[in-house]
């Protein structure tokens, strides 16, 4: 039993389905242009293409990743999946390269010592597997003294965090402490008075 | 002990400006308002715990405990002559707290980013045919508040000191024993508190071994280390694959 109609929706979730990579809207476009009727958006089709999935519970949905779209299954499947799946194991980032690859993230094209800098330890060896992982490339040269190379986040990166683009990088906390205490200058850190014992503490008796 | 050869380099600690957040989270005291003194010793005790353990101890933890030196003793100065040597300079703690904000901002950022990899990991696409092959030795590491783990590591230790038995002899108790140790006390129920992978009364050195054995499981993600809340004690788990889940 074939469908009466071939709509565009449909087209568009075939190629979702067998998709092997998020497929972004222009290339959705190009590949349904024999399908679209005038005033047809592949937007209106992915729309209501998710609006089904999401009335009749579907297992999966489609998640914007990577500047692109992509079928994925919900969370709660993930134990039924990891057994299919044995072999393959879910490899987390260690906290080193999590902080590596974040300052990289916000602060990119930025070179190994700016890296550095901010962390306060040597990056090498992460941005090393960082790169063999395909997370971050080398965009270039940074024009100073020595010529240090610029890193860069890659597309793997947005997919391996989940991330419709770097627009949607949640935003950065601002310097605040818990309080709401907003940066103070240099001014306002000066000692304060000896009997106040900033700074200075007296031994410790323990 | 340990022989010559089995030098560490356990990747696992994320650096200076992480411990000293710790520490400062640890004594809850105010970021723009250290009390360097406590702090310093703080820090080199636990300079003193990697170095017990024969840990290749990053440069850069050493340069920071002379940062820390020199502020604290350009604190201990007399206010006048503080003043006299220091004109228009700043608090010697600023540049120190500075770099500490901008560290914690991205680091706070990291944990957020530890998270969207989780919730990630839960969902499923389909896969080019062959998965990208992650090489055993490249594995990188689980997120876990190592420095927690020492301050376990270290009262075990002070345990083990006060019930040294006076011996001298060499302990042939390998990193392999301490491995095996580990994995054995574990298996019947997956999960075991910290400090039961220990003995009373046991050698200094064996303790060492078992740690270090430890370290190196949680490197290869064999084993997790947990904490249900705050206070309640470390707990150490056996990983089951995701991939076996």
């Amino acid at each position: 039993m074939s469908p009466k109609n071939i709509s565009l929706k449909r087209v568009v979730e075939a190629i979702l389905f067998v998709a092997p990579e998020p497929i972004s809207s222009g290339r959705l476009d190009e590949l349904t242009a024999g399908i679209r009727k005038e005033g047809e958006r592949v937007k209106d089709a992915l729309a209501e293409l998710a609006g089904e999935y999401e009335s009749e519970e579907r297992s999966f949905t489609i998640r914007k990743v990577a500047e692109g779209y992509q079928l994925r299954t919900r969370e709660i499947y993930a134990s039924w999946i990891r057994n299919l799946y044995r072999t393959r194991r879910t490899v987390y980032l260690s906290k080193p390269a999590l902080e590596t690859l974040a300052i990289i993230a916000y602060k990119q094209p930025i070179t190994r010592s700016e890296i550095e800098a901010i962390r306060g330890v040597a990056v090498d060896g992460i941005l090393k597997s960082l790169l063999e992982r395909e997370l971050i490339k080398i965009s270039g040269q940074k024009e100073v003294v020595g010529r240090p190379y610029l890193y860069r986040t890659c597309r793997k990166f947005l997919e391996h965090f989940g991330l419709p683009s770097l627009a949607a990088l949640p935003p950065l906390e601002s310097r605040e402490t818990p309080s709401g205490k907003k940066i103070i200058s240099a001014a306002q850190l000066r000692p304060a008075p000896p009997e106040a014992g900033e700074g200075i503490e007296p031994e410790e008796t323990q | 002990m340990i022989e010559q050869d089995q030098h560490f380099h356990l990747d696992i600690f994320a650096g200076p400006l992480d411990l000293l957040l710790y520490l400062i989270r640890k004594n809850e005291v105010d970021i723009y308002n250290i009390p360097i003194q406590r702090i310093t010793e703080q820090y080199l005790k636990y300079l003193e715990l990697m170095k017990i353990l024969d840990l290749d101890i990053a440069g850069e933890f050493l340069s920071m405990a002379a940062t820390l030196m020199h502020i604290k003793s350009r604190l201990l100065l007399p206010p006048e002559e503080r003043e006299e040597l220091e004109e228009e300079e700043e608090d010697p703690r600023w540049e120190l707290v500075r770099q500490l904000l901008e560290y914690k901002r991205f680091k706070d950022a990291a944990d957020l980013f530890g998270n969207l990899e989780r919730d990630q990991g839960k969902t499923f696409s389909r896969k080019p045919a062959v998965p990208d092959p992650v090489p055993a030795a490249e594995l990188p590491l689980a997120e876990i508040d190592l420095f927690k783990l020492l301050d376990a590591f270290s009262e075990v230790l002070n345990e083990a000191e006060k019930r040294r038995p006076p011996e001298f002899e060499p302990d042939p108790f390998t990193l392999d024993d301490g491995r095996a140790r580990v994995l054995e006390r574990i298996a019947p129920r997956e999960a075991i508190l910290f400090h039961l992978l220990f003995d009373r009364g046991e050698p200094r050195t064996r303790v060492v071994v078992v740690f270090l054995a430890l370290l190196e499981l949680i490197r290869q993600q064999a084993v997790q280390v947990v904490q249900q809340g705050h206070f309640s004690e470390i707990m150490i788990r056996k990983v089951i694959p995701a991939g076996a889940g």
